[in-house]
């Protein structure tokens, strides 16, 4: 086994002990952490926060249009 | 699209952000004070070896742990809207936002997993001195992300740096120094860090209170006081400093704001600093807008010129010069004259975009060299191309009676914490501050007044540069995508019962450990 295979495992062995030595706060922070990342990575991006820009254009230059289009378009009356 | 502009997608777009932004920040101070307090107190054991700093140190890390744990994530979400309901702004800043962001999240991942993992895991698994190195680069680090954050938020505030490129609608960033020293960043960032320090220094002191209230953990609660107070006075005196240095860079660069944040409409020498005020409409306005007038107002007589340029003597514009414009010695431009500029700027902006379409290279280079390209030009004119966006000049004026009132609130609650942590000191240095059930109860309200302080810094900086995203540039109601105002409704109840959701299970599990107290 080579030193950084031994650190590697050290360093695992390490986070292994320190999560299953967790106290019960530690615990239960862990699930509301879980349940948050699952809220905001999989259910807020997947269904409500699309990159506009990416997702309506294919590349930048179409996305410069677009910005430029909306910069340079006569102001509105109620601004 | 933009001229069947709906209002309230604006309104609630805007909404969405200050709800989140908000939210965000209740985690994000007592992460940044807390960690040093925490790392102090380790020292304080690996020095003196004594196992009694050693619980003292676990038992203020489990709530630092707690508040870190629920803050972890929250701020990514900004980074969602951005993309999602800001696009255009997004587009617009992305080069210069790209960079700090980029060191941010390295920094925020590598140090701060790292060094959490070995502070929460480590006791007993590495050697203290090791750990106490953890615990320091864990504050060190979480101030550090905060720096990357506030220098993009500063450059919103003061745009410098950069250069407009009108063939991409992006601003790049020419000189990384500029941007990272920028005179709005160096204070935003100092200020901000230290009133995170006072917000720790005023949770801990108002917990120790409630155990001495409680008449338990009585050595935890003195010793942490004895720190708190140390540490939230030295907080203190930084945050009056750095605030009276950010008052001052305001007056230069954000004039309409400073002005805003005192309700000074008339501008003049020996300028007076409201201490104290209730605001009231008068009969004048200002186009369609009501000037603000004092109901009640106890006043410092000529403190405002002082504090902006250390002389009474100076000239303080209010916003009625601001917008309409002086033609004295003060020469100050008016908004309409700005709106005109900009007016051309962005037609040619416009001719030249035609142009490009055109694939006219030789008419495109004429117009940079004229134009773009000319620093005259960029001075004097495309640095004002967001009032082109306004439809009246008294659009430029933020609302004063919030700016006014989130500037107050922060300064005198600033002073009572001065006053706070100066008292909790002396009686901590004399021995008698379980005695002192009066105070012991002040100090435990004050936890969170801390909290309203720290929003209240916000909510000036943000209000305070309205109409702008970024300041002259481009107005907020220019920089919003046009999604369904119905998709920005539901993401902010949402996020609202999300975040009260977790500011809830922060509250129940901290005040559960609180109640049982350190490992014995």
């Amino acid at each position: 086994m080579t030193g950084i295979d031994l650190i590697a495992k050290k360093v695992f062995r390490f986070y292994i002990e320190g999560f299953r030595d967790m106290s019960s706060w530690g615990k239960k922070v862990w699930i509301i952490i879980l349940v948050k990342l699952f809220i905001i990575f999989l259910i807020l991006r997947l269904f409500f926060f699309h990159d506009f820009l990416k997702s309506n254009f294919d590349n930048d230059n179409q996305r410069s249009e677009y910005v430029l289009e909306q910069l340079t378009k006569t102001p509105p009356k109620h601004d | 699209m933009i001229n069947n502009m709906d209002l309230s997608l604006v309104d609630w777009s805007r909404a969405q952000f200050a709800l989140t932004a908000i939210y965000h920040w209740i985690f994000v101070p007592l992460t940044l004070g807390l960690s040093f307090i925490v790392a102090i107190m380790e020292s304080i054991y690996v020095k003196t070896g004594n196992e009694e700093w050693k619980r003292i140190t676990k038992f203020w890390m489990t709530l630092f742990g707690i508040n870190f744990a629920l803050g972890v994530a929250t701020g990514i979400i900004l980074e969602f809207e951005f993309g999602t309901n800001w696009s255009s702004y997004s587009w617009f800043v992305g080069d210069i936002f790209g960079a700090p962001l980029a060191i941010e999240g390295i920094l925020a991942f590598f140090i701060e997993s790292t060094f959490v993992a070995v502070m929460f895991f480590g006791w007993n698994k590495v050697s203290k001195k090791f750990h106490l190195a953890s615990t320091w680069l864990v504050g060190i680090g979480a101030n550090l992300s905060a720096l990357w954050i506030l220098v993009a938020n500063s450059w919103m505030e003061h745009p410098v740096g950069m250069v407009f490129n009108p063939d991409t609608a992006r601003n790049e960033m020419v000189n990384f120094w500029q941007v990272l020293f920028n005179p709005v960043a160096v204070d935003k960032f100092t200020h901000t860090v230290t009133s995170g320090f006072l917000l720790a220094s005023i949770f801990v002191l108002g917990i120790s209170a409630w155990y001495l209230l409680k008449k338990r953990e009585e050595f935890l609660a003195r010793k942490s006081m004895l720190i708190a107070s140390i540490f939230g006075l030295a907080a203190t005196l930084l945050v009056a400093f750095t605030g009276d240095n950010s008052a001052r860079t305001l007056a230069k660069v954000q004039p309409i704001k400073f002005a805003a944040m005192e309700a000074h409409y008339y501008g003049k020498a020996n300028a007076d600093l409201t201490a104290f005020g209730i605001l009231k409409k008068s009969d004048k306005s200002i186009g369609d807008q009501k000037i603000m007038d004092f109901a009640f107002r106890v006043k410092i007589p000529g403190f405002l010129s002082v504090i902006t340029n250390g002389e009474k003597s100076t000239f303080v514009p209010g916003i009625i010069d601001l917008v309409s414009g002086t033609d004295d010695s003060t020469n100050i431009d008016p908004v309409v004259n700005k709106i005109q500029k900009a007016k051309v700027a962005n037609e040619i902006l416009r001719y030249y975009t035609r142009v490009r379409l055109l694939n006219d290279k030789e008419t495109m280079r004429d117009l940079r060299k004229v134009y773009f390209d000319n620093p005259k030009f960029i001075t004097d004119t495309l640095n004002y191309i967001g009032y082109a966006y306004l439809n009246k000049p008294e659009d430029s004026i933020p609302n004063v009676p919030i700016t006014f009132y989130a500037f107050h609130i922060m300064v005198v609650l600033g002073f009572f914490f001065i006053a706070l942590c100066a008292v909790a000191l002396l009686l901590v240095l004399r021995g008698t501050i379980a005695r002192h059930r009066w105070f012991l109860i002040i100090a435990l309200f004050s936890i969170p007044l801390a909290y309203i302080a720290s929003e209240a810094g916000w909510v000036l900086a943000e209000v305070g540069r309205q109409p702008w995203i970024i300041q002259d540039l481009m107005p907020v109601s220019r920089a919003v995508t046009q999604v369904s105002t119905g998709s920005v409704i539901a993401t902010f109840i949402i996020f609202a019962v999300l975040f009260t959701g977790l500011l809830a299970a922060e509250v129940s599990i901290m005040v559960k450990q609180i109640k049982t107290g350190p490992k014995h």
